[in-house]
């Protein structure tokens, strides 16, 4: 399957024979547990498994809770109360399965970042990391979508302010948003269909899961160095990598379990800490809550869409050019959605031939405000639309896209690298190897 | 580099929370509840007391339609013996669909609703009601003081300062925990407002602490059996995460030595 030269699977036994003839799916198990893995990826590559394990758990838990849940206006808020009371384990399930959509976005905003500095959305990794994008965007609407489910005060109103956003979409929006909510408001139909896409999206998302890893098996991993696998011989990629197993299984297991340590300690002890109390409150058209606040991992997109508002001048120019089609509302919506194209875009955006962040002494800088900013973001969405925060949050919505749309091209040209390891194993002697250990000039490990 | 990052970030967070609890509306004491903390338990004589106090003031108004009434029976509860439930559950009458009529409650019913209109259902007031220790910061506070919904309960029930008003046809009482100032509920507790059986003190402090734990187990149940499944699954994962870690230097030592420049 990859490129990477490596032994591939031979069918032994004579049943093994016979079922490679027929469906070779030892082979591929094969192929994809053995893949050779640079030995010198650091602890920001476990990402990957904490987030398989994560989709995992949350269709585990979600179809036994769908088991007891009812989808109805009426009905939801108190079946919900009733998996929490009477269900055996329901308190368990509903907490690990609110509080893994959190661990599942942590680790896709550490996977994503990662990428990010590594340069792992580089040729010839594209496909992988558009198609990363593609999973994100999933995550987001059938988190948004599962958030409505309890029928609290944050579910009814955090779906009439999102769903609200198709309504600014110039001349269909108002069309578009009725057929999204099956009805003129939020109501039962509302409720009806986002439970089917809640229980549908997941498995869309482990197909893609599965395109993911594919691709990304054919390309090889990315490592910290950027520098790629020899691939000339067999001999020479194996001084350069390790199976998958058992060196990262183990390694990504430990992690895991270190991580799931903090998660059981969160869902134990503090299960409601990420999650808004308005939302034990039964859903009220009537009773609008003082602020309406999204999940935090949707705050940093929340303040974009709410930095842009009608008195920016480029919000005024581009309400000025389309003769006030593009309205400061529809001009948040576009940004919001904007902030994470140029993500996908990166890319085509970054100009620089040096993979790892580690050998661009300016990237690195830019790239720690990158991360910084994205935090502020978060921050700024969770307080209230006013001064200061209403500034703030315009100055960091435009780093976000300055980096990716200026920045990014810009220091392709003008920033002259640090010298890179010849060989990923030469990296991993200069790491293991003591002072005078291998000839990479880098001895600097990010981690 | 990112190690740094991650540090700086952690600083920024922990400063905003600081910032963001000084910015609360209302005044809130926090109050030692025997349930604070991940190894704290409802204290099974107070959900008894608070739940004397919600039958005899409470529960004139407000309702705990959430609340199934055989559950005050359960371990992790008021833990009240069978016959006693069953006493219980004859003192509320319930509307039946079937008989289209008032009847007498049984264990299996839920706890009646609101009878004022606007007095809101309590069951989960302590969980709506939770905005006290979190949910910025890195939750340590929350981690030990717990969640803080029973100790706004408390605080809210000995905010009141006497001061009334009216506003459109209501008369508002002044209260500091209250956000907004001006609570439309009229002070239900003063102190000495009725005699515990076991001889606890019933002044206001004790009062309003005793209801407050007993609606944070309204909202919470299941609290004790969470936070000892939570405490078992952390010992193991900990545990685990011992094993993997010396499985994994194991495995990658020869690898990393055959580097090693001796």
């Amino acid at each position: 399957m990859g490129g990477i030269p490596h032994d591939h699977y031979e069918p032994k036994s004579a049943w093994e024979k016979g079922l490679a003839k027929r469906l070779p799916i030892l082979g591929l198990l094969y192929d994809t547990l053995m893949l050779p893995t640079p030995k010198n990826l650091n602890w920001m590559w476990i990402w990957g498994i904490v987030l398989t394990f994560c989709l995992v758990l949350q269709i585990i838990t979600g179809v036994v809770l769908a088991m007891h849940y009812t989808p109805q206006v009426d009905l939801a808020f108190a079946s919900i109360e009733h998996i929490m009371r009477d269900v055996n384990g329901g308190h368990m399930l509903r907490y690990i399965h609110t509080n893994g959509a959190s661990l599942f976005f942590i680790a896709v905003y550490a996977h994503i970042f990662r990428g990010l500095y590594y340069g792992s959305y580089k040729a010839p990794r594209e496909i992988t990391w558009i198609i990363g994008m593609l999973i994100y965007l999933l995550m987001m609407g059938t988190a948004f979508m599962g958030y409505v489910l309890p029928w609290g005060q944050m579910s009814f109103w955090g779906a009439t302010v999102i769903t609200g956003l198709f309504g600014a979409i110039p001349f269909i929006g108002e069309a578009l948003q009725t057929w999204l909510l099956g009805g003129p408001a939020v109501d039962n139909a509302t409720l009806n269909r986002f439970f089917s896409l809640h229980y549908l999206l997941p498995f869309v998302i482990a197909g893609l899961v599965i395109l993911h890893i594919w691709a990304f098996h054919t390309t090889g991993n990315n490592n910290p160095t950027g520098v790629e696998v020899r691939r000339a011989s067999k001999e020479e990629a194996a001084k350069d990598t390790l199976p998958f197993w058992p060196y990262f299984v183990i390694k990504d297991l430990f992690a895991l379990a270190v991580i799931l340590a903090v998660f059981f300690a969160v869902v134990g002890f503090m299960p409601n800490y990420l999650g808004h109390p308005d939302n034990y409150i039964e859903a009220n058209p009537l009773a609008t809550p003082a602020h309406i606040v999204p999940e935090w991992y949707f705050l940093p997109f929340y303040a974009i869409l709410r930095a842009f508002t009608s008195d920016v001048w480029v919000v005024i120019g581009a309400s000025w050019i389309t003769g006030g089609i593009i309205d400061a509302k529809f001009f948040g919506v576009l940004a919001m959605f904007g902030a994470i194209a140029v993500m996908a875009l990166a890319p085509w955006l970054d100009t620089s031939s040096i993979r790892s962040g580690r050998f661009r002494p300016m990237f690195k800088w830019w790239f720690a405000l990158l991360v910084i900013d994205f935090f502020a973001l978060m921050w700024l969405g969770a307080m209230p639309a006013e001064e200061p925060y209403a500034s703030l949050s315009l100055i960091a919505s435009a780093y976000w896209f300055a980096y990716f749309l200026i920045i990014l091209p810009l220091l392709g040209v003008i920033e002259k690298p640090d010298a890179q390891p010849t060989t990923i194993e030469d990296d991993f002697a200069a790491h293991y190897g003591g002072d005078d250990g291998g000839s990479a000039p880098s001895a600097q490990p990010a981690e | 580099m990112l190690k740094k990052l991650a540090v700086s970030i952690v600083a920024t967070l922990s400063l905003s929370a600081g910032a963001m609890a000084a910015g609360g509306s209302g005044h809130v004491d926090n109050v030692d509840f025997s349930f604070d903390g991940p190894f704290g338990t409802y204290d099974e004589n107070q959900l008894q007391r608070g739940l004397q106090i919600y039958t005899e003031i409470c529960s004139g108004c407000h309702g705990l339609k959430f609340l199934p009434i055989r559950t005050l029976g359960d371990d992790g509860g008021p833990h009240l013996p069978e016959d006693q439930v069953r006493a219980y559950a004859d003192y509320y009458e319930v509307f039946d669909a079937d008989l289209d009529d008032y009847r007498a409650a049984t264990p299996n019913d839920n706890f009646p609703g609101s009878s004022l209109e606007n007095a809101p259902d309590l069951t989960m007031m302590a969980k709506a009601r939770a905005g006290f220790h979190g949910p910025y910061g890195l939750g340590i506070n929350q981690f030990i003081h717990g969640i803080g919904g029973a100790d706004y309960i408390a605080s809210l029930l000995q905010g009141y300062t006497g001061e009334e008003k009216e506003e459109a046809g209501t008369v508002l009482y002044e209260n500091t925990t209250y956000p907004g100032g001006w609570i439309a509920m009229a002070p239900p507790l003063y102190g000495e407002d009725l005699d515990y059986a076991d001889g606890h003190s019933n002044d206001l402090q004790h009062l309003s602490e005793d209801v407050a734990a007993f609606l944070m187990w309204t909202a919470e149940p299941k609290m004790m059996a969470r936070k000892q499944a939570g405490f078992v699954g952390v010992l193991f994962l900990t545990i685990l995460s011992v094993l993997l870690y010396l499985t994994n230097k194991r495995l990658w030592a020869p690898i990393k030595a055959r580097y090693k420049k001796t």
